[in-house]
């Protein structure tokens, strides 16, 4: 009794206790830390919404990471999207280096100058030019700072790269405790530092700066894996708050950086049941009549030459041809040539082009890194708006990386799409033999439909089939079909399917044939077998007919004799009669007796 | 003018010239420090540059915007403008020695 009533405090009790401090606890973090959205693509998703407002955060990498460049986004970003003015104090570079080398990303910080939204102040220091003599401190830094801050009421401030002063200041003991001065000078000031500093070897920093600044650490490396150089981005610590700790690939492109997350956080896209047509419409048959979902991703696997670019240029054109965007990423061939190719097969897609329905993105894999693929095409993406995304192929723009890099990028680019409610197709070049290489089963699990052309090889020919593999939420055709392609498209036959196997191409035209014939023959051998019986029971109805025949003539004949037979008795009884008449009259008695005497006779 | 430096130089005692000296001193509030810099930088210019210096005072917190012109980051720093190049010495001046060598006042060792 007394236990039963024990827990049962316990569930009233410290069950809900615990959620309500949990809860408190998020309500706490989210009332305590404020974050201040760096408007960074990516950066806000991973760090939960910016960086810590109104604490500095040390960004550190080696040279060449673009630590400068995170840091002169989250100013200018701040100073355009946020409402929030920034100053830039530079110590490595002037203020007109800074400007020209953030012009690439297309900011203007010239103007953001010009309209007081950014202040930039640069920080020489030059060791040989300077002389020590007693005591100091480096209250003219906080000044200039302040000024800065004060100027424009400045909410944001980037200090790059600090560590210069250890370079330029002898005395060290000074600069360390100024630093630490520093640092809480600016959670006083209330605003939101950045600080970059250069990667040590042994710590995160090489002058120990992480020991300053403990809120919020960022991380920069730029590593080259088999010739290719990527960025990556990693959030190493960030004090009370959630973050994604995973390395992150980022780039640096015309608009700025933009961090990637490999795995989006969530997996809950919206779905359609809106479906829509392939462009053929036997396969649309094959999958449960109406074609692939709205918003599916779709792949197409197949050895060289199987048509997978006609199929994906298929596809494209009876999208277009209902007024959808098409986006069609060619890693192979030139648009002009996939629009000759397809021309070849009856599939003009020039007009789709033209009428802006249509577009292609072609661009050689080897052109740049995974990451930098991918960012040009999320840009392409957000300026087209297209209801459909082709990639042809995308084992070719997976070469150009590792394979979890690679995956990676499918599973983005895929999360991507699916976000925006985009039907993609992918196709995925397989080497012939093996239709299922490892990597094509990996990547076959974050698709919604798999569509498999093969070749098949006999009687001298090779002939393509398609397979639906997969095909989720609906019902799908599990049967093999040839595809054809002609002058006039692309169509899907029944492939002969018998026990000598799958028949395809010639091979299934002779067995068509055979069975024709087979068919004729013993159309005629009925027909033959049919005339014979015909002419047996003709045989034996004309014997029965000869018998009856017979039978009648016999019947008369046996007729003819009972009536001579009558006739003669007649003939005879008269005739007696009349001799008896002539012999005597007498006979008649004499008849009786000699009838009792030779009655008499045979009694004794 | 680096000649004539490079002649002063070579005299081992300091010489008057005929140029005026303009040093600025940047300091911040009107602190005990500050005073001690002040102190130090008057004593100093009485010893060697007697009668052909001029020294001005700025106080950053009243002008925190001429900070940036000089690249101070030190306080106290004494900037000499003239004669040129100009020159650049942090700390309260406590320490002669590298106050001569940074004033181009004794050839470096």
């Amino acid at each position: 009794m007394f236990s039963l009533d024990s827990r049962s405090a316990k569930e009233s009790q410290g069950f809900p206790r615990r959620r309500t401090l949990h809860d408190d606890m998020k309500q706490q973090l989210k009332t305590l830390l404020p974050k201040c959205p760096t408007g960074i693509q990516g950066l806000d998703e991973i760090t939960g919404g910016g960086l810590p407002r109104g604490r500095p955060t040390l960004v550190c990498g080696g040279a060449g990471c673009g630590k400068t460049l995170l840091a002169a986004e989250f100013l200018v970003r701040g100073a355009t999207q946020f409402g929030e003015p920034g100053v830039l104090m530079a110590f490595e570079e002037t203020e007109k280096e800074l400007k020209a080398n953030v012009a690439s990303l297309g900011f203007d910080l010239e103007g953001l100058v010009r309209r007081k939204q950014i202040v930039i102040d640069y920080v020489h220091v030059e060791r040989s030019e300077v002389q020590e003599s007693g005591e100091y401190d480096l209250e003219g830094l906080f000044v200039r700072l302040g000024h800065a801050i004060d100027s424009i009421g400045a909410k944001r401030v980037v200090l790059d790269t600090l560590e210069v002063l250890f370079a330029s200041l002898p005395n060290e003991a000074i600069l360390r405790s100024e630093l630490r001065r520093l640092f809480r000078w600016l959670k006083d000031k209330n605003v939101t530092a950045v600080i970059t500093a250069e990667r040590g070897r042994e710590s995160l920093t090489r002058h120990g700066l992480e020991e300053y600044v403990s809120d919020c650490v960022i991380l920069l490396d730029h590593r080259v894996n088999d010739q290719i150089a990527t960025r990556h981005l990693r959030v190493v610590k960030y004090r009370g708050a959630l973050h994604g700790t995973n390395e992150f690939p980022f780039l640096i492109g015309d608009e700025g950086i933009s961090v990637l997350p490999i795995t989006s956080l969530s997996l809950n896209h919206k779905v359609s049941a809106e479906r829509i047509a392939t462009g053929i419409p036997r396969l649309d048959a094959m999958l449960g009549g109406r074609g692939f979902f709205r918003g599916s991703s779709i792949l197409l696997t197949g050895t060289p030459g199987t048509g997978k670019t006609i199929v994906s240029a298929n596809f494209a054109q009876a999208a277009a041809r209902r007024g959808e965007q098409v986006l069609f990423f060619s890693f192979e061939e030139s648009p002009d040539q996939i629009i000759r190719n397809m021309h070849s097969i009856g599939l003009r897609l020039e007009p789709l082009v033209k009428r802006g329905l249509l577009r292609f993105h072609s661009a050689r894999p080897s052109l740049y890194g995974l990451e930098m693929h991918l960012a040009t095409m999320f840009k392409e993406i957000t300026t087209f708006k297209p209801q459909v995304v082709i990639i042809d192929p995308i084992t070719s723009l997976m070469g150009s990386g590792t394979d979890s890099e690679g995956k990676g990028m499918v599973t983005r680019l895929i999360d991507y799409l699916k976000a925006g409610q985009m039907t993609s197709l992918f196709t995925s070049l397989t080497q012939g033999g093996h239709a299922l290489q490892q990597s094509e089963a990996a990547m076959s699990s974050l698709m919604d439909s798999w569509l498999l052309l093969q070749d098949y090889e006999g009687n001298g020919e090779r002939n393509r089939v398609l397979y639906v593999l997969k095909a989720r939420g609906m019902a799908h055709s599990n049967q093999i079909r040839e595809f054809l392609i002609s002058d006039r498209g692309v169509d899907l036959v029944d492939a002969y399917i018998g026990p000598s196997g799958v028949l395809t191409g010639s091979a299934r035209a002779a067995q068509g044939a055979l069975e024709k014939a087979a068919g004729l023959s013993s159309q005629q051998e009925a027909a033959r077998r049919k005339r014979e019986l015909e002419r047996k029971r003709e045989a034996i109805e004309r014997q029965i007919s000869g018998l009856r025949s017979d039978y009648e003539s016999e019947t008369m004949e046996l007729r003819r004799i009972d009536e001579q037979v009558g006739t003669s008795t007649l003939m005879l009884t008269s005739e007696r009669t009349a001799s008896g008449i002539l012999r005597q009259a007498d006979a008649k008695v004499a008849d009786r007796t000699r009838g009792r005497a030779r009655n008499g006779k045979t009694n004794s | 003018m680096k000649t004539n430096t490079l002649k002063r130089r070579a005299g081992a005692a300091p010489r008057r010239t005929a140029k005026l000296w303009q040093l600025r001193l940047y300091v911040m509030d009107q602190t005990p420090k500050s005073a001690t810099a002040f102190a130090n930088l008057k004593k100093f210019c009485e010893t060697h540059l007697k009668g052909c210096y001029h020294i001005k005072v700025i106080d950053l917190l009243k002008q925190p915007q001429l900070a940036k012109g000089d690249q101070i980051l030190a306080i106290p720093t004494v900037v000499r403008q003239l004669p040129k190049p100009v020159r650049t010495i942090i700390g309260n001046l406590s320490n002669i020695e590298p106050l001569l060598v940074g004033l181009d006042l004794r050839p470096s060792v």
